[in-house]
């Protein structure tokens, strides 16, 4: 198999005295559209960020592109909950959006035409073209969340990241997202981290469980023996994702 | 109002007003967005100390602060992001230690410090032209600061993590605005002085977010707010012959409290 993506190896984070991460090792290949699943607090996010270089590892490896964290950040695109927003903020989605072009350009170089077009291009894949020139608090959940996704894409990325992509947006939005990503994993490899277990796994190719606290037992126990015994030993394991029909797909469940 | 400025100091002021308001139109808009209003407030007192650094050499005590004020903006930057120390402490501390300096510096000064109530209120009635040519310079260097990085400081200010993740150098680009907030305020000494600096880089740009869908239109906005309470506050002061720092303040807080509570109302309405 060709080199992958993200190759994290017996990776350890500590974040205020506390281990969020033991042991991980994963590896995602080109092509791939993963699930991190598992509980608030599981280190799922954590995750996210020692990929995108905002938290540094206790010990262990980690590549992304081959190189480490940070390096390839122009190949990355992130989608960060959305949660964390002023939504007071004077800022139009276009604005946003063209964010997105900020990894494609130097320090004083001014945006061009080619970033505009690539803007563009991205608002038109997530089908909110029309919303462009409205104030990032105007916009509904649903709205705002692909305006994420389309700062994501504006930067080119062959990665894509993104960090609850479903939470807090109302179920029909959610699978509007789900439709959008399931469009972009043709062209994208995809690495999700989600609580939102219900519709998952209908879409990706993999799906990993995440936590690192001791509600893994129980959590465990729910994952069949296999898993339940991996997840003993580690507290991470990635489960290959069997098919459709293996999951049990309920969406009046989902509580995000 | 045209006839009183057939008097030098009165076109001064003027001319003070006009070119204090764009500095603090533009660095306002950052500083409110950003919610470093009170770093702003420590940049300011820490200055004293370059006031009294004036005195004691006996130089324009506004050449004075911008070492001061620089090194305080740097200080505390670098203290908080790199030396992960509490921002309210070491705003506390550096805001402290630069009026100390300051009042141990002008005690040193034989004789004593002419005008030194006007660094600390600000009298716009009597800005010498040298000062103006100053504050003509800094403005332009603030200007054209913004406008060199004006994407970096809109991705920093909307979302650091992802200008972080996009390779920009945010801890850099953080300490370049806050040394723009330092010369922001060498420029507002002379208008607001020291103390009620951090009513000017606030209110104006606090009452046109409500009004502003992006920080241009923002900062033009803030701009135009900002002439409005100085020249509103400078006729007034000429009126009921007052304080012209304090009343410039007093009209900015007056405006900022009615949109404040017609806001209020609004929200209140809607929901």
């Amino acid at each position: 198999m060709s080199e992958p993506v993200i190759f994290c190896d017996r990776l350890f984070v500590d974040l205020g005295g506390m281990t969020v991460l033991q042991g991980l090792s994963i590896s995602v290949y080109n092509g791939d559209f993963l699930a991190v699943l598992g509980p608030n607090g599981g280190g799922k996010t954590t995750l996210l960020r020692v990929i995108l270089g905002l938290e540094k590892p206790t010990s262990g490896t980690v590549t992304v592109f081959g190189a480490p964290p940070g390096i390839a950040s122009h190949r990355i695109g992130y989608v960060p909950q959305r949660l964390f927003f002023d939504r007071e903020f004077p800022i139009s989605a276009w604005e946003v959006v063209m964010m997105g072009r900020l990894s494609r350009r130097k320090l004083l170089q001014r945006y061009g035409r080619a970033d505009r077009e690539k803007a563009t291009e991205a608002l038109e894949i997530t089908g909110v073209a029309g919303i462009r020139n409205r104030r990032i608090g105007a916009l509904s959940g649903g709205e705002l969340q692909r305006v994420l996704i389309a700062r994501a894409l504006a930067s080119e990325p062959e990665l894509l990241l993104l960090d609850e992509p479903t939470a807090s947006v109302d179920p029909e939005m959610k699978s509007t997202i789900y439709d959008l990503l399931e469009r972009l994993r043709e062209r994208h490899t995809i690495v999700l981290v989600t609580h939102d277990t219900g519709t998952i796994a209908r879409h990706v190719s993999r799906i990993a469980c995440l936590n690192c606290t001791l509600e893994m037992h129980e959590k465990g126990s729910t994952l069949g023996r296999k898993t339940l015994d991996s997840l003993y030993r580690y507290p991470v394991d990635v489960v290959e994702h069997l098919d459709a029909g293996g999951a049990k797909p309920d969406e009046h469940h989902d509580h995000a | 109002m045209p006839d009183i400025l057939h008097f030098e100091f009165m076109r001064n002021a003027l001319f003070a007003a006009i070119l204090s308001s764009v500095a603090c139109g533009i660095i306002g808009t950052y500083v409110v967005v950003r919610k470093i209003g009170f770093i702003s407030g420590g940049i300011a007192h820490t200055a004293f100390g370059g006031i009294g650094l004036g005195y004691y050499l006996g130089v324009n005590p506004l050449v004075g602060i911008i070492p001061f004020s620089l090194a305080a903006a740097l200080g505390i930057g670098l203290l908080t992001r790199k030396a992960k120390v509490a921002e309210d402490t070491a705003i506390g501390a550096f805001w402290a230690a630069g009026m100390a300096i300051g009042v141990i510096l002008i005690g040193l000064t034989p004789g004593y410090a002419p005008n030194l109530f006007s660094y600390l209120f600000g009298n716009i009635l009597t800005v010498p032209s040298a000062d103006l040519k100053l504050i003509l310079m800094l403005d332009l260097m603030i200007a054209l600061m913004v406008w060199l990085f004006s994407k970096e400081f809109l991705a920093i200010s909307f979302d650091e993590e992802y200008a972080r993740i996009s390779g920009l150098k945010t801890v850099a680009l953080d300490l370049l605005m806050l040394c723009l907030i330092a010369l922001t305020v060498v420029i507002m000494v002379r208008v607001v002085g020291i103390v009620m600096v951090i009513a000017l880089l606030t209110i104006p740009a606090a009452v046109a977010r409500s009004f502003s869908r992006t920080l241009h239109g923002m900062m033009v906005l803030a701009i135009a707010f900002s002439v409005m309470f100085s020249i509103a506050g400078l006729w007034l002061s000429w009126v009921f012959d007052v304080a012209s720092g304090a009343t410039i303040i007093l009209v900015a807080s007056f405006v900022f409290l009615v949109t404040s509570l017609i806001k209020a109302s609004r929200f209140r309405m809607a929901h």
